[in-house]
């Protein structure tokens, strides 16, 4: 039975430069307990017509076309009776966990608003439904966490609530808008397999927005593949997987980085007598947290506990974690950004601990950094010519203009930009050619060290793999030693000849790609190697639902002994006692008290009957 | 978003607001009519008949006639209040732009270094301002009155020297915001100096915002000015100021409507044009505005 059918829909905004088309002929059914899955790059239109089924386009966007609930038509109807609909038979999930929610109002009492409003109950009664559906999301403690205000929240237990918040009054159709993309892997499976749940139990239609065609192939039925506003494909998820026959979706499938692909992985470096690029020993971060009483002693929050690392010149070394593990924090600390760090950087046999602040500076251009957001890391004032120039003002001060601009020139071809980006300011670029600028920034004075933090994690697919591809040619070139900080492994796969991985402040495993990739050793390791989702509908429904939420504990408390202690299922008795130690074993070093007696092999998740792929 | 962007492109940020803020009709108007205003205020007493200081007798309280050689008709004293209303002109813009600029300069170069720094060294400044905010307006002016002597230049110091504890509590806050953007990040970890930092990345962002709010303070010192003048601390007969004029206006509302309206018309359409001329501005500078 189709519960919302959607034709012919067309969402056009008016600007100054003439009308628009966001989204043309846009159709599609869908029926009770069905998944639809919308997946695009950004600017496809795929979050507008979802805006524009909900009503909620901005003021000069337009919509025509029909959209029917239950053979109800519900396009353009007014304010007072869309918000009827919206919240009560159509919910919706957004992708900000972090600001969906009001952080002045309990979250008890947000949401039963929600049913005072739509269904007319008391608080009281309210309430109590609310703590059900709390329940019915796994949030541990519920009723407890009535009275909590927004901020008390972990990400992963902010969307959980927004997703019980959407879910109160019985939807018939929930659309997820990127429900997961805010959230680190072992938690967007978690709250993946409760939508699927949900979905089942109480009936409702589900449709899901997503770039990332991983989480499409486990959690859709029916998929439509959506490229500036026009539908490319559309067809069962097998079809689309297996048959793709638009090149735009065989192209998105292509560039999708997996766990289970067949290039190889980078081998160990071979560096011979050189010496050490970089050594940090002993590398510890702490903030302090604010006193509990006003003459209590300050209490400090460890972000990195005593990291010790080497890196070859020429060497990529891979850091992984889930988000509040500490990696940017390793980084600021090594580039010695962070007051409260102690340990010893050496660079080049050189500590960094003694400088005084004239001659670090002079260092930095040997030690640069790539950062997470293309836009957010360029200064909105400045064009692009003087964003990239900024690093040779500081150390090249000799030279003059034409010879600055000659050498921004040379370098912004290098990252693949041409000359006439030279006087675009950033917000006039895409997000690539924006990151492209950073890289053209970071490298300009030839640096030995660059430190990339999630570099390509805001960017699109098929992007991102241009930029790693950019990456590994400029390490070639130039020489350079990286350090490539991501939640995704299967980005960090493609560009390290080592990986480390971190959880809660501490190292808990680094050896060589091949062999964590393949034969893990450290629980934490396998857990984030099977919590990717692995574009290949068959492997994903055969993926066992996790057990319970178990959602990252709080940074700043972590469990005594192992840290990773309360979400491992192998976890004994000593590992509450005594926190282990990063020892040697094989080719590279773990921190786990069982690492001799698991077998915890990744042979990448396939199907029983299926060869490896 | 790359096909949109074409408007603008290929300038400095100087030239890229001007060609903005020739866009918005509202500013542009705005602007040229702060333009006509300021000619006619510094051009207008040298080529009148009269000047503000003449008294005449014979012709107290005459209504504005073309005829009659007084435009604006006359006040109590028998003076040309045409003259005396763009002689007004000249110093309460005066006051306006000095005390503004004032301001201006020391409330965004010590925000600026109060957020940047932070810590201790924010404590320490932004204490200084609290203390200074509690002092007494009037009593400040009263002092520096009693110690120097009545004098013109000492009504800028003052009013300056007040205004600007507003300006550098919103640059600040708005520089704690800007710290924490990743192209100052950037900045630092190229190994940017400090004060190059505050100069290229925070004080150009800062812009929008403090253009902003300087234009919504050249109003509001020129009011201050006024009132200063009311309590015989501004500017002294037979100067005058548009304050003082509207002031004296006040008094004789039901027999003299023109001598209120006049100064009143002027001081209102100044301070108009300085608000659309900075809505303006802020729109013009920020160049992630593209034109609607």
């Amino acid at each position: 039975m189709t519960v919302l059918s959607v034709a012919n829909l067309d969402v056009t905004f008016d600007t100054a430069e003439g009308p628009v088309e966001a989204v043309r002929d846009l159709r599609f059914r869908l029926g009770a307990r069905e998944t639809l899955g919308i997946v695009g790059e950004s600017g496809s239109g795929k979050s507008q017509s979802v805006l524009a089924i909900m009503g909620l386009l901005a003021e000069n966007g337009r919509v025509e076309g029909s959209v029917r609930l239950d053979d109800e038509e519900i396009l353009n109807r007014p304010p007072a009776e869309l918000n009827r609909i919206r919240g009560r038979r159509i919910a919706m999930v957004f992708q900000d966990p972090m600001t969906s929610l009001n952080p002045h109002v309990t979250v008890g009492r947000q949401l039963a608003r929600v049913l005072m409003e739509h269904r007319g109950r008391s608080y009281r009664d309210a309430l109590k439904e609310v703590e059900q559906m709390l329940d019915a999301v796994r949030l541990p403690a519920a009723h407890r966490r009535l009275s909590s205000y927004p901020h008390e929240f972990s990400g992963g237990m902010r969307q959980r609530v927004m997703i019980a918040g959407a879910l109160l009054c019985r939807p018939e159709v929930l659309i997820a808008d990127e429900p997961t993309t805010a959230l680190d892997v072992t938690v967007q499976a978690s709250i993946l397999a409760l939508l699927r749940e949900l979905r089942d139990a109480f009936g409702t239609a589900l449709i899901l927005i997503t770039h990332d065609l991983g989480v499409v192939a486990g959690n859709c039925d029916y998929v439509i593949v959506m490229q500036d506003g026009e539908r490319r494909e559309e067809g069962t998820t097998e079809q689309i997987f297996a048959h793709p026959r638009d090149p735009y979706t065989r192209k998105l499938l292509a560039a999708v980085p997996r766990l289970d692909e067949r290039t190889p992985l980078r081998p160990r470096l071979a560096t011979g007598d050189a010496p050490a690029l970089l050594e940090v020993r002993d590398l510890t971060v702490r903030f302090p947290l604010p006193r509990q009483k006003r003459l209590a002693r300050r209490e400090y929050f460890r972000a990195v506990e005593e990291a010790d690392l080497t890196l070859s010149p020429g060497e990529t070394l891979g850091i992984v974690g889930e988000s509040g593990c500490g990696k940017s924090s390793l980084a600021r600390a090594l580039l010695q950004l962070l007051p409260g760090s102690t340990g010893r950087v050496a660079l080049l046999g050189r500590s960094l601990d003694g400088l005084g602040r004239r001659e670090m500076r002079a260092t930095r251009r040997d030690l640069q950094l790539v950062f997470q957001d293309p836009l957010g890391s360029l200064d909105p004032r400045m064009s692009i010519e003087r964003i990239v120039a900024e690093p040779l003002t500081v150390h090249e001060r000799g030279l003059t203009r034409a010879a600055r601009r000659d050498r921004v020139v040379a370098m912004l071809e290098r990252v693949g930009l041409g000359p006439e980006t030279l006087s675009r300011y950033p917000h006039e670029l895409s997000g690539g050619q924006c990151q492209r600028a950073g890289i053209a920034r970071a490298l300009i004075t030839a640096p030995r060290l660059v430190i990339c933090d999630e570099a390509v994690s805001a960017l699109d697919v098929s992007v991102q793999a241009g930029i790693l591809d950019l990456l590994l040619s400029l390490q070639q070139d130039m020489g350079l030693s990286m350090l490539f900080i991501a939640h995704d492994l299967a980005v960090v796969r493609r560009v390290s000849h080592r990986v480390m991985v971190m959880y809660l402040g501490r190292v808990v495993e680094r050896n060589l790609a091949g062999e964590i990739y393949s034969r893990p050793r450290h629980p934490y390791t396998r857990a984030l190697l099977d919590a990717v989702p692995v574009p290949d509908p068959a492997v994903e429904k055969a993926r066992q639902a996790p057990a319970a939420a178990r959602d990252l504990p709080v940074p700043w408390d972590p469990p005594t002994g192992c840290h990773y202690r309360t979400r491992c299922p192998w976890a004994v008795a000593r590992c509450e006692a005594e926190p282990p130690a990063l020892d040697a074993f094989g080719s590279g070093e773990v921190a786990c008290h069982r690492a001799g007696e698991l077998d915890l092999e990744f042979r990448g998740r396939t199907v029983s009957g299926r060869a490896d792929r | 978003m790359s096909a949109l962007a074409g408007t603008g492109v290929g300038y400095g940020l100087a030239r890229h607001a001007m060609s903005a803020l020739a866009r918005n009709r509202a500013a542009v108007v705005a602007a040229g009519l702060l333009g006509l205003i300021v000619v006619l205020v510094i051009v207008g007493p040298w080529l009148s008949p009269h000047s503000y200081y003449e008294t005449d007798f014979d012709r107290i309280l005459q209504p504005p006639t073309v005829e009659g050689g007084h435009l604006f008709g006359t006040d109590d004293l028998g003076r040309d209040l045409l003259v005396r209303t763009l002689t007004g002109g000249r110093i309460s813009l005066l006051v306006g732009l000095v005390a503004t600029a004032v301001s201006l300069v020391i409330g965004v170069a010590w925000g600026a270094v109060a957020g940047y720094l932070g810590g201790r060294a924010d404590h320490v400044m932004m204490r200084i301002v609290d203390i200074l905010y509690a002092m007494p307006f009037m009593f400040f002016v009263i002092l520096l009155m009693v110690v120097f002597g009545r004098n013109i230049l000492l009504i800028f110091v003052a009013i300056g020297a007040v205004n600007w504890l507003d300006m550098a509590r919103i640059v600040r806050g708005q520089t704690l915001s800007l710290r924490q953007q990743e192209f100052v990040e950037a900045a630092e970890a190229t190994g940017v100096s400090t004060p190059s930092i505050l100069r290229r990345h925070i004080v150009p962002n800062l812009l929008g915002v403090v253009v902003v709010y300087a234009t919504l303070t050249i109003p509001q010192v020129v009011l201050v000015e006024s009132f200063l003048s009311f309590l015989g601390l501004g500017v002294q007969e037979p100067m005058a100021s548009w304050g003082s004029l509207v002031q004296q206006g006040s008094r004789v509302m039901e027999t003299a409507p023109w001598m209120l309206v006049f100064p009143g018309v002027f001081l209102a359409l100044t301070l108009l044009c300085f608000n659309f001329l900075g809505d303006g501005l802020r729109d013009a500078l920020d160049p992630r505005d593209r034109p609607r």
